[in-house]
């Protein structure tokens, strides 16, 4: 959805590889050794709990993770490997095959004790039936609220949150000094400033309805019903009135070319270093590639289309247990104890810019403007949709977003017709 | 593998000693050491099929290549034969068994490992329980768990049960009855420090690295709260600390029941516990289905339209791209061949550029040049237009054809080069003498001799192009996609990216591997069929000249 570099081009291919199996044979990763490629040294500076020190010598935990997150958790596995004698096999593994990858090696019994992964996996990871409980006891309150609630399902915690993202507008203070309040505020600064584009927002030719959520929002159509305890349930809400109010306003912006389907991630970014345009929607990641321009940058609240808030999706990242783990014991230790941690969790955010889920370790990362910044977009934000329908959802929202932009589609009907789309396909899945 | 220095191979001894051996010798300690190395591995991880076959095709390679008796043929078939059965045989058979079941999301597990994460993920917390300091204790070969309480330490034994719902030992180990449990009770007289008990009179504190040791046993313990069977059980997730559990769902071996709200779910034949309204609970299990994936693509009215359509364009496509390739690749190989030509040599190796590159980084930069508004050919070379070179229906088609006859052709003007320069000479002069025209010598004489010897690859680039996803999928994603079905199919998919998408592997959507495994196993008979009639063709071709 974003950030679609080489990365994807490799996951693509390795999925190619894999498609040629029919995921059959076990892929065979490499596991990298704590020593490799961590361009960090890895300091065990705090003894991060003051319980006594466990006996864990002959005990082996495997834990996936991705190339960003890789100095941190080794970090943090050294930590633990010197306070309990226990072995950690860290696997970095390539984040976009992590997901199926979990699903498929779990139930054989080959799968990690612990994976990383996003909060909205956790619908096609509690239907598979590969994921663990995991208990927080006392720790749950030292969390950020909204972290916690994104890895529960029907009251259970299945996962040690140690991140929160989410977009926000990102403003060059220089082209335009004030915050926009509405989409048209945005566009009327951008003319004034007289910049080669107004607001950029990447879509693609396959839509990217991430990024365009808080403005669909900002008309009243969120995706799904919301239960009391701010959990999803599987009822769309995207269609009626303001679903079609909003196809209408991105077929208006789309012919008046304020938004285009040939503007890709790569594109807006580059763009936007380039001072071609006063704002950009998009997320922490984006951050590193504005280094020329670090210091005219603001984060401010994304600008709403429809009259009501303009409400990102919230992401959470985090580290998953697996159902089949033979030390879940361990692995719970390991997380709740280790990574847990206000010295980890703060160098994850180091890692990746995206704000900690832990309350202490958030903090300490807000002395950053930028990151206090998103963190106070955050609060207006709610928890992407983990549960299966939203596999759905993505297969249908993005494209028709991108055909109503390009005219392709009428407003009206392509809007009413995805909503029928996704509702046949939600029923068959069921 | 196969030892081709020797032709026919002498007994080892001193006086037929010779180097071809001493290769043959390292070659087969190198075979033996990794076939070794492989057979441990297996028999250490107990992966008992894996072990068993790697013996057999030890022992026989060692036969074949250290034996003479009449197992010459064998050293050259044997290392073949072995990679068929690995890369190809196991694969399509493998295939095939995932095609007859509904191995996807949610069908992931076996039925026992569904039972135990449906019966877990039902056992939760009792609310307002708060977390108790916790130590595992035992009483003769009976575990349980002694917990602080305030300024008192109460203890209790439990049992522990495994995913089918049988109750184990401290090893795991099936037993044929559960220990008698001991509800939680104050203890007089125990001693603690902080968090942690020391001594608990009537039991012994289990030692840590034991604990370690047997974690999934005591991950598993419960040990009830009180004698009310319904007041829940204490068990831990981190050794340390002790919650209060409550379990909602039961199994009896046959069904679940929801004792909370007094719900009875039956298995339904499909991989699911399901209620009488047919409403399923979440995992289920995999089962075999039949040919149920196989009729998908054609009775579900979803799929059956666009299915067609997209068997069409990718017939259409293939041919197109065989054809396309071809005649470009021969007639650059016909003008270069020409021997006035000058810098010919050059210009061949500039013409094999295209096919140097990866195809999916050429293809992913190809879509970065037909780009609408950004794109190198419409701002540049077109000054500017606004073509939508990937979005429109038939452009998209025309720019994948265009894209793939540029990957596509020195290919075949590498293979036509060479058939050309394989042509006697004798049989042109043969046609000049005979007073055809130049024109007449190609279409009659060379074109047909060209034709007869790259059919083959005519053939195999046909299968090739049939299931080209690197470049549909680096291209296009298989748009723009289709605005009148309801499948998440577009103009430019063929049938392999169309699996991709439906079948969910693409991440987006449920993933159903069944339907995936199915329908690629009806590619594959696609493809067989078209290249076994193409083949015999090519013999009728061969016999008429």
């Amino acid at each position: 959805m974003r950030g679609k570099t080489i990365t994807a081009t490799l996951a693509a291919l390795a999925l190619m590889l894999s498609l040629a199996g029919c995921g059959g044979s076990t892929p065979s990763e490499t596991a990298a050794p704590d020593t490799s490629g961590s361009s960090e040294p890895a300091p065990a500076t705090e003894t991060p709990t003051e319980e006594p020190s466990q006996d864990y010598a002959g005990i082996e935990l495997t834990v996936w993770t991705d190339e960003t997150r890789n100095a941190p958790v080794t970090a943090a596995a050294q930590t633990f490997e010197a306070a309990t004698g226990a072995k950690v096999t860290i696997v970095q593994k390539n984040y976009d095959d992590i997901r199926s990858d979990f699903i498929t090696q779990v139930p054989s019994g080959k799968g990690p004790d612990i994976t990383i992964g996003a909060h909205d996996w956790l619908g096609e990871l509690i239907a598979n039936g590969v994921v663990a409980t995991v208990e927080l006891g006392d720790k749950t309150s030292d969390f950020e609220p909204v972290s916690i609630q994104a890895f529960s399902q029907d009251g259970q915690v299945y996962g040690v949150p140690y991140a929160i993202e989410n977009i926000a507008l990102i403003r060059n203070t220089k082209l335009a000094a004030e915050a926009p309040a509405t989409w048209d505020d945005a566009l009327a600064a951008a003319k004034e400033a007289g910049t080669k584009y107004g607001v950029l927002l990447q879509v693609g030719e396959t839509g990217d309805p991430y990024t365009m959520y808080p403005l669909q929002v900002s008309f009243g159509a969120p995706v799904f019903a919301q239960n009391d305890d701010g959990s999803y349930k599987a009822e769309l809400t995207l269609g009626g009135e303001p679903g079609n109010e909003f196809a209408a306003w991105l077929a208006e912006q789309g012919k008046a070319k304020n938004i285009s389907t040939s503007i890709t991630y790569d594109i807006a970014v580059e763009a936007f270093s380039k001072e071609q345009a006063p704002f950009i929607i998009g997320g922490p990641w984006m951050i590193d590639s504005f280094a020329d321009i670090a210091d005219q940058l603001a984060i401010d609240p994304i600008p709403s289309a429809g009259g009501q808030v303009a409400a990102p999706f919230t992401g959470v990242q985090g580290f998953y247990i697996s159902a089949q783990s033979t030390n879940p014991l361990v692995a719970t230790d390991f997380l709740t104890n280790y990574i847990a941690t206000e010295d980890i969790q703060y160098q994850l955010y180091q890692a990746g810019n995206r704000t900690p889920a832990l309350t202490a370790a958030a903090e300490k990362a807000k002395s950053d403007p930028i990151a206090a910044g998103f963190a106070e977009v955050a609060k207006t934000a709610v928890p992407m949709p983990s549960i299966t329908a939203m596999g759905e959802v993505w297969n249908y929202w993005g494209v028709t977003e991108a055909n109503i932009i390009a005219g392709k589609q009428k407003p009206t009907d392509g809007w009413e017709k995805m909503v029928s789309d996704i509702q046949a396909a939600i029923d068959k899945a069921q | 593998m196969a030892d081709k220095t020797e032709i026919s191979p002498p007994m080892w001894n001193s006086k037929t000693f010779s180097w071809g051996f001493v290769v043959k010798l390292i070659l087969m300690a190198i075979v033996n050491a990794l076939g070794v190395y492989i057979c441990f591995f297996a028999f250490v991880k107990e992966s008992w099929w894996i072990f068993g076959f790697m013996l057999v095709v030890l022992l026989l390679l060692d036969y074949v290549y250290f034996t003479n008796k009449h197992t010459l043929p064998m050293k050259y078939i044997l290392p073949g034969v072995i990679f068929l059965l690995i890369f190809q045989i196991f694969v399509i058979l493998y295939t095939l068994g995932v095609a007859f079941t509904n191995y996807g999301t949610g069908h992931n597990l076996t039925k026992d490992q569904a039972v135990s994460q449906i019966l877990s993920s039902r056992e939760s917390k009792v609310e307002d329980s708060k977390g108790y300091p916790l130590t595992a204790i035992q009483q003769g070969d009976q575990y349980g768990f002694a917990v602080i309480e305030g300024d008192t330490v109460k203890a209790g034994l439990g049992a522990a049960h495994n995913d089918a719902g049988n109750p184990i030992n401290v090893d795991a180990a099936v037993i044929s009855e559960a220990p008698e449990e001991v509800p939680l009770a104050v203890v007089e007289g125990a001693e603690f420090s902080g968090k942690k008990i020391t001594s608990v009179p009537g039991y012994e504190i289990v030692p840590t690295q034991f604990l370690v040791k047997h974690q999934q046993f005591f991950a598993k313990l419960r040990v009830p709260v009180s004698d009310d069977p319904t007041a829940g059980s204490i068990r831990t997730t981190d050794m340390m600390n002790g919650f209060e559990y409550k379990s909602t769902f039961s199994y009896d071996g046959t069904n679940l029941v929801d004792t909370k709200n007094n719900v009875t779910y039956t298995d339904n034949g499909k991989g699911s516990f399901a209620d009488e309204t047919g409403h399923a609970i979440e995992p289920g299990w995999q089962v075999f289905i039949g040919f149920e994936n196989f009729t998908k693509a054609f009775t579900d009215p979803t799929y059956s339209g666009p299915f067609l359509r997209v068997l069409l364009w990718n017939i259409a496509f293939a041919l197109l791209s065989v054809i396309s390739t071809f005649l470009l690749g021969l007639f650059l190989a016909a003008v270069f061949n020409e021997e006035r030509v000058k810098g010919r040599k050059i210009y061949r190796t500039l013409l094999l550029l295209p096919y140097a590159f990866p195809a999916f980084l050429s293809a992913l930069i190809w879509s970065g040049l037909l780009n609408t508004d950004f794109g190198f050919i419409n701002n540049v070379l077109l000054g500017g237009a606004e073509v939508p070179w990937l979005t429109d229906d038939w452009l998209a088609k025309l720019s994948v054809l265009g894209v793939n006859l540029w990957l596509g052709f020195p290919y075949m003007f590498l293979i036509c080069t060479g058939a050309l320069q394989a042509l006697p000479a004798d049989i042109k002069e043969a046609a000049k003498v005979d007073g055809a025209s130049p024109l007449r010598t190609w279409f009659s004489v060379t074109g047909p001799l060209i034709l007869v010897s790259t059919a083959p690859v005519l053939i195999a680039s046909f299968s090739f192009n049939f299931n080209n996803f690197t470049l549909i999928y680096m291209l296009t994603e298989g748009g723009p996609r289709f605005t009148d079905v309801s499948a998440p199919v577009g103009a430019t998919d063929i049938l392999i990216s169309m699996v991709y998408q439906i079948s969910g592997i693409s991440g987006q959507g449920a993933r159903d591997f069944g339907l995936g495994s199915a329908l690629s196993i009806l590619i594959f008979i696609i493809v067989a069929v078209v290249s076994a009639l193409g083949f015999r063709q090519t013999r009728k071709l061969e016999e008429m000249i």
